[in-house]
């Protein structure tokens, strides 16, 4: 199966890309050196095609009360222009996928899912809203998602909006015009930094990708790809899907049980197994290596003392910001002593940490 | 691409210069394919190597890689830089990012030309 395009292909192609096949989508890895890419964002900012996310419309009278009733969140309750992250379980309680909802009016929500699982999110949504006032409308295919993040973002917006900035909160979203097209404008995104996800229709992607580039040229900006992404997720401490977040795990297990609303009204998916769910075995840790070999998923987390196995990694990767391997991994909730990090082999020692490993200023 | 036309090459992207005693080190197809190196672990002065067997590995940002002896030898020397500063593979990998010599004690085998690993990159680049 060859991989799908994003609207950006032919600018990332210029650009010297590195293109892969992600989830189906042909993105770009990295440009150039993906830890300047990486320090880029940390520093200044970091501009990114992230097209191949979903976005499905859910609209009508009770377009709230049907998200309530197929989504673990409280989203009938969610102000319009506000945005908050949830996610999407089976019956069994297993998370399907995580999301974020932006409210764009009264009776008008956005649901942004990830390019491995949006049709089966759409079509859980459409049969599960059926009993409802509402339309699941999937439009993906005529959306681009473009995000400019960093401490420099909105320096580099400013220059192309005259949208109001400051006013625009975390995880709030507003519509408005920037370089000529029409936009709206989140302040979400997936590094741990300040900035900027733009969701533009696909004709647009193109001139708006190139009129943040010069808006940005002089700051810093630099185009980043998946690789760069990933670590600054990570050292984050976000989850993602098919790593820290798998439909055979609940969201309590992976330690984000604050998304599920046990108390909003009515029923919803999966919350008869979710109110019951016992405390779970494991916990997700963040895990720093003493050396300089890097625990990757699916490695083996140890107990050093007897080599015994007490948990697994779910994404690891060298810390640009740490200048050290960090990885998450789920271990043995009651597990004591000092651990390692089965590295083909070898026990690799590596300390416990609180998540997130980077915590912006 | 650079493919020094002076220097030999395995199919596994490692190239070698020189005759009885050569310099190793991973192309630039390699390197470019790997992405920033972080970490290069290399065999000991004196280990007995074996060509097309693993003899350390290189860890870039996204994967893990064996890196293959392209003759049978001994290990004279390896690049303490490399182990320091791993970027070197990306930044000069036909230079100052060379990863060890070996005293050939067995005729090199299947050592490809320029022109062949050219032709061998070709069909793979993206």
């Amino acid at each position: 199966m060859t991989a799908r395009p994003t609207p950006l292909r032919e600018v990332h192609e210029s650009l010297g890309a590195t293109l892969t096949d992600f989830a189906g989508w042909l993105m770009p890895l990295r440009y150039g050196s993906e830890s300047a890419e990486h320090k880029a964002v940390r520093e200044a900012a970091g501009l990114f095609d992230l097209s191949h996310m979903g976005e499905i419309f859910v609209t009508g009278p009770q377009a709230g009360e049907a998200l309530d009733h197929a989504l673990v969140g409280h989203l009938s309750a969610l102000n319009v222009g506000r945005a908050r992250y949830t996610m999407i379980c089976a019956e069994d309680g297993g998370v399907l996928d995580d999301l974020i909802v932006y409210r764009l009016d009264e009776a008008e929500f956005m649901v942004v899912a990830n390019a491995a699982n949006y049709p089966v999110v759409a079509a859980a949504l459409a049969e599960r809203a059926l009993p409802y006032d509402a339309v699941v409308d999937d439009r993906s295919e005529e959306f681009a998602l473009i995000a400019v993040q960093g401490p420099r973002s909105q320096e580099i917006l400013a220059k192309l909006t005259d949208a109001d900035l400051d006013g625009l909160k975390y995880y709030a979203g507003l519509p408005a015009v920037v370089a000529g097209a029409d936009a709206l404008i989140a302040r979400t995104g997936y590094t741990g930094e300040d900035g900027f996800e733009l969701f533009v229709k696909n004709a647009d992607a193109v001139p708006l990708w190139h009129a943040l580039a010069e808006a940005g040229a002089d700051l810093g900006l630099k185009a980043a790809g998946l690789s760069a992404r990933d670590t600054l997720r990570l050292e984050a401490g976000m989850p993602l899907y098919g790593n820290e977040l798998t439909s055979e795990l609940t969201p309590y297990d992976a330690g984000l049980g604050r998304v599920v609303k046990l108390d909003k009204p009515g029923d919803f998916v999966g919350k008869a197994v979710l109110s019951a769910a016992p405390e779970p075995t494991r916990k997700l840790v963040g895990l720093v290596a003493r050396g300089r070999r890097v625990p990757r998923h699916g490695y083996s987390v140890v107990r050093q003392a007897d080599g015994e196995v007490v948990g697994v990694v779910t994404s690891g990767a060298p810390s640009p910001t740490l200048g050290k391997p960090i990885a998450m991994a789920y271990v043995d909730a009651g597990v004591t002593g000092e651990l390692a990090v089965d590295i083909r082999g070898s026990h690799e020692p590596v300390d416990v940490v609180d998540l997130p490993f980077y915590k912006k200023n | 691409m650079t493919i020094p036309s002076e220097l030999s090459y395995t199919a596994e992207h490692e190239w070698v210069r020189g005759e009885d005693v050569v310099t190793v080190g991973i192309t630039a197809y390699a390197a470019d394919q790997l992405g920033d190196v972080v970490f290069v672990q290399l065999p000991e002065a004196g280990a007995e190597v074996s060509a097309g067997e693993p003899c350390g590995e290189v860890e870039s940002t996204k994967s893990v890689s064996d890196v293959y002896s392209p003759v049978t030898g001994e290990i004279t020397d390896v690049n303490p830089a490399v182990t320091d500063d791993p970027s070197l593979l990306n930044s000069d990998p036909y230079g100052e990012g060379w990863l060890f010599k070996v005293r050939v004690t067995e005729e090199p085998g299947d050592l490809l030309d320029a022109d062949a690993y050219a032709k061998l990159t070709e069909g793979s680049e993206s």
